[in-house]
């Protein structure tokens, strides 16, 4: 016994999670949904993933070392963040859009606030909303998927959403694309941003994470709840201006919003009664952004919104604790 | 089964093969028994005895002082060698008696028994007192004066703790199939002692053998039999409680306060031996295990035998030791030495090498909500923590700091390697001392 | 054109007359001294002089309730500058500095355990009364550091706390965050200190402390007024300051230190140009 023993206060057994394994775990989430990127959108998409993901790493790495704190690379959240930047940009976005996306992303969506579990909002969605109203027209230029074996070049091409809203804010009547081709989008053979285009794939990624318990059912389930409602409500009362609820799901970033960006822990409520709160709110912008707003897309904004407002529901959504009834009565 | 639960917790490997089919298995005396004064919450007991004394088996060392306190008997026969300060459970030299023994282990002659069904409530009580009996879960809390609620508490409920959520443990489960005639008598008596007749042993799910057995064994005596869901921490007084019975304690107060009393079912078997033979509580059931140890056991303790010896008794260490917990690893306490006394609260002793330990630093909260899914009393424990860390004392005391009962859900959950317990019990310490003050 | 002017103005207008009824109605009674005073704290809301903040602290004084040189971090200069506000004589204090009694650190001074959990000395002292096998060293989790209003205290990479004279202002904010009494209020005309904060005898703390206080009296001998040995742990009489600095070369342990001639081993701190003169 001549090593010094270990003392500590209890618990003495851990469970094993780890915020890395957390961290990893959501990146396999995301792989089958990147390699149909890839297979898509062919090599533009996977230099701006590259980009994004060791842009994110390297200015965090950086900044570590600028502000004097020990290096927090390893445990995989800038990774994260990377990809999900990537996600959320068109394919073939210039690289240095792309570059200075990771930089916004990292930087003012995260270290600024003090590094990992402190930054208020998804630093992803940060830099997308920065270098959407930044740089509008590379943001919206989208390519048609070109799959690899088709030898094609890339050409540009709408996002269903984006021609639904010209279209209805022209005609007052929704486009052909609204009522069919919903095969190609459940499979992702559409245009739109680098990860969010194969329904398929993402919700495999979401039920993974659902399955091993990174993420709790209730965000997913009340985000796109919400959607289905809502959107169905008014596709019930005018069909002809108003697109179908399965178009709503299957187009956009809203899976990928549901299952990764929403469910970011950092930024979401803490407690079950907070998410399926949250989840509603993102669900309600989302709807009332693709049929009212400006912008073809809101589930980014909806979900920026509703992480201001995290603070707020976790304060109101407090769970009753054990013993409190009895004391009140 | 119909299995009751609590909403909250988890469920940690519970690791119980390690001794859970051995028998009990009695440990022979070692060459000092080392009795230490304070082995119950409360006040310490007063020493009576001094060196050079010979001493019998049971005969009084130290005397109860005050109410809430109870007196500290020796474990064998033997010449007192020294009154001291010794190396206690707590981490510090503490008063002491060590004694030699003799060999003859002779109880002390003028014991007597008596038949409870003869004997008035108060004189019962008396001698559970006097007998020393204090829970014998690990909370080592006086017997007597949770057998004592005040005149206006209504108490219709008597509950057996024979949960042993603590992953690891396994005492209570061989005491429960080996010497349930002893847990039977005792809770007669605790009824008596009450005056009610409900009585409910809560037993987790992952000792069927226990179920049964008791089961069988209890037909005749209207007792009653609750298989419990496996979750930790079922075992804890007021998650126990709510299962068994619906009730919850109120926040801030006692299980009488909801008409319960919670007794470890170890200590139904030392109430018996203190009424029926009149001995007081000088030995208890230890498991010894852990992947450090070579032969798990659960072992039949002398109080006041040193860690070393109980090691002993299990083929000794398999490599250089890094955690001696005494007790469970959810709630039990790290040891600095293997010369410190196993004391009547000792429910365990778990060795523990530097690979079987998860030494993570401790990184920032990523906000995940694990730590409030599992706390089985609802608080927010990252709140809490985050209150502690900036010694925020109001504001951890408005989130119901006060309310943890510190089963350590939270911490083992925890992917950021946070100490909530820890800082927890840190507030907690600070809300008390701020009470105090004013 | 004209109606933005005009409904601009209107608004201006409103908004001007109610702030101005709303000042007159609402306007606190607030004694013309208390705002004075102040003004010339330091604004640090420390507590040392034990009002929750300068502002109950200047209202104290106002109401003649406290008195006016409690103020710590203001020192000498505020006292005066109160006094004068108030027109009554300055009676200064001897101004504190905080001192960390220990230069014990993870070189110099053994464990009895590692220590797993919140980095703080408090959690740290309630395992086995804290994992330094010295019961009075500093246990170096930085529980002072953290409770300094003025940073003037650094960890060393070696785990021992250390307090900038500079910037001390003797709150005695870390005397309250330290759960072994290591930090020490001593008089900042006092520049030599005795570093070490355990009773113990002296071969006992050659067993943990390669440079602790082992009660040998060599200073007492070589300075008999400036040096007082208590329970083997010797201190600086700190009302006959002037040659202790003579018994440091002769220190067996050289647990005395001379802050003129430097800060503990490890500290960034470089001494003071105000104790140098």
């Amino acid at each position: 016994m001549d090593k010094q023993l270990y003392l500590s206060s209890s618990p003495h057994i851990h469970s094993g999670e780890t915020t890395d394994k957390v961290m990893r775990l959501v990146i396999y989430a995301l792989l089958p949904a990147t390699l149909l990127a890839i297979y898509f959108f062919g090599l533009p998409a996977l230099s701006t993933l590259l980009i994004c993901t060791l842009g994110c790493i390297g200015f965090e790495a950086l900044s570590c070392k600028l502000l004097k704190q020990p290096p927090t690379i390893a445990d995989g959240s800038a990774a994260l963040t990377g990809i999900l930047l990537a996600f959320n940009l068109p394919p073939s976005i210039p690289w240095w859009i792309a570059l200075l996306g990771a930089a916004t992303a990292i930087l003012i969506g995260k270290q600024i606030y003090g590094g990992l579990g402190y930054n208020p909002f998804n630093p992803a969605l940060v830099a997308r909303v920065v270098l959407l109203i930044s740089f509008p027209v590379q943001m919206t230029r989208w390519t048609a998927p070109a799959p690899l074996a088709s030898g094609i070049d890339a050409i540009t091409a709408a996002t269903p959403l984006g021609e639904m809203k010209t279209v209805v804010s022209l005609t007052g009547k929704l486009p052909e694309l609204a009522n069919s081709g919903f095969m190609d989008y459940f499979t992702g053979n559409m245009g739109g941003s680098l990860g969010e285009v194969s329904a398929l794939a993402l919700l495999l990624g979401g039920l993974f994470l659902i399955y091993k318990k990174v993420i709790s059912w209730h965000i997913p389930v009340s985000f796109l709840g919400t959607v289905l409602v809502i959107g169905g409500i008014f596709w019930l009362v005018d069909p002809g201006r108003y697109p179908s609820p399965v178009f709503h799901l299957l187009t956009g970033g809203l899976l990928l919003g549901a299952f990764f960006m929403a469910t970011d822990m950092v930024t979401s409520p803490v407690t079950y009664k907070g998410m399926l709160i949250f989840g509603f709110g993102c669900g309600l912008l989302t709807i009332l952004i693709r049929l009212f707003g400006g912008y073809p897309e809101g589930v980014s904004f909806a979900i920026l919104l509703m992480n201001a407002v995290t603070p707020l529901i976790d304060r109101t959504c407090r769970p009753k604790i054990y013993g409190q009834v009895a004391q009140q009565a | 089964m119909n299995l009751k639960s609590f909403a909250g917790g988890l469920h940690p490997p519970d690791s119980k093969h390690y001794s859970a089919g051995k028998a009990i298995e009695r440990c022979p005396l070692p060459d000092e028994l080392i009795i230490p004064a304070a082995q119950h919450i409360g006040a310490p007991a007063e020493i009576c005895v001094a060196v050079g004394d010979q001493v019998k088996k049971g005969q009084q060392l130290a005397a109860a002082k005050g109410f809430v306190s109870v007196p500290v008997h020796a474990s064998s026969s033997g010449e007192v060698i020294a009154v001291e300060p010794r190396l206690h459970p707590l981490g510090r030299p503490l008063p002491a008696v060590v004694i030699k023994p003799d060999g003859k282990d002779q109880w002390d002659t003028s014991l007597t028994g008596a038949d409870p069904e003869q004997l008035e409530v108060a004189a019962l009580k008396e001698m559970i007192r006097d007998a020393g009996i204090v829970g014998m879960g690990g909370a080592t809390f006086p017997t007597h004066v949770k057998l004592s609620p005040p005149g206006e508490k209504q108490i219709d409920t008597l509950i057996l703790n024979g949960v042993e959520c603590e992953p690891f443990l396994t005492a209570d489960h061989r005491l429960m199939l080996e010497e349930s005639e002893r847990i039977i008598d005792g809770i007669k008596i605790l009824r008596k002692v009450l005056n009610l007749e409900t009585a409910i042993i809560g037993i987790e799910a992952n000792k069927p053998d226990a179920i049964e057995h008791l089961t069988t064994a209890c037909v005749a005596h209207n007792i009653q039999v609750q298989p419990l869901k496996v979750q930790y921490p079922q075992g804890a007084e007021k998650q126990l409680i709510d299962a068994c019975t619906g009730r919850q304690v109120p926040s801030g107060g006692l299980p009488m306060d909801c008409g319960v009393v919670v007794q470890n079912v170890g200590t139904c078997a030392a109430v018996s031996d203190a009424v029926r033979l009149g001995r007081p509580l000088v030995e208890r059931i230890a498991t010894v295990t852990g992947p450090g140890v070579v032969e798990p056991k659960n072992l039949l303790v002398a109080i006041g035998t040193p860690l070393q010896h109980l090691l002993d008794q299990c083929g000794g260490l398999t490599g250089d030791p890094a955690k001696i917990i005494m007790g469970g690893p959810m709630m039990g306490q790290t040891q600095l030495s293997l010369e410190v006394p196993a004391i009547r609260g000792t429910s365990g002793l778990l060795i523990f090498r530097e690979e079987d330990l998860s030494l993570k630093n401790a990184g920032p909260c990523i906000r995940c909500g694990r730590c409030i899914s599992v706390c089985p009393i609802h608080l927010q424990p990252t709140t809490i923590a985050a209150y502690a860390r900036l010694d925020m004392v109001d504001e951890a005391k408005q989130q119901n700091a006060l309310d943890c009962i510190e089963c350590g859900c939270c911490t083992y959950i925890c992917p950021a390697a946070l100490p909530l317990v820890q800082s927890i019990r840190h507030i907690k310490g600070g809300i008390m001392a701020k009470r105090r003050k004013i | 054109m004209l109606a933005a002017v005009l409904s601009l103005g209107g608004i201006g207008l409103v908004a001007a007359v109610s702030l101005g009824v709303a000042a007159k109605k609402f306007a606190v009674e607030v004694d013309p001294r208390e705002l004075a005073i102040l003004e010339v704290l330091p604004g640090a809301n420390c507590g040392a002089c034990g009002a929750p903040g300068c502002s109950g602290y200047a209202k104290g004084v106002a109401e003649g309730k406290m008195a006016p040189n409690l103020c710590s971090p203001g020192g000498d200069e505020t006292t005066e500058a109160i006094a004068d506000i108030l027109g009554i004589e300055a009676v200064t204090l001897d101004p504190q500095v905080a001192v960390v009694s220990c230069q014990g650190d993870n070189r110099k001074a053994t464990s009895k355990y590692h220590y797993l959990g919140l980095q703080d000395c408090n959690a740290a002292q309630k395992l086995a009364d804290g994992p330094k096998e010295c019961p009075g060293g500093c246990l170096g989790l930085g529980s002072c550091e953290r409770a300094c209003p003025f940073g003037a205290i650094e960890m060393t990479s070696e785990n021992l706390a250390v307090i900038n004279r500079d910037k001390c202002t003797g709150c005695e904010k870390c005397v309250a965050a330290c759960p072994r009494q290591v930090i020490r209020m001593t008089p900042r005309r006092a520049t030599t200190h005795v570093l070490c904060n355990s009773h113990d005898k002296g071969a006992q703390i050659r067993k943990y402390c390669q440079i602790g206080c082992i009660g040998c009296h060599i200073c007492k001998k070589t300075v008999p007024e400036a040096y007082v040995i208590e329970d083997f742990l010797a201190g600086v009489n700190y009302e006959h300051i002037e040659n202790a600095a003579e018994a440091i070369d002769k220190c067996p342990t050289k647990c005395i230190r001379d802050f003129c001639s430097g800060y503990p081993e490890g500290s960034s701190f470089t001494p003071s140009r105000d104790d140098a003169a």
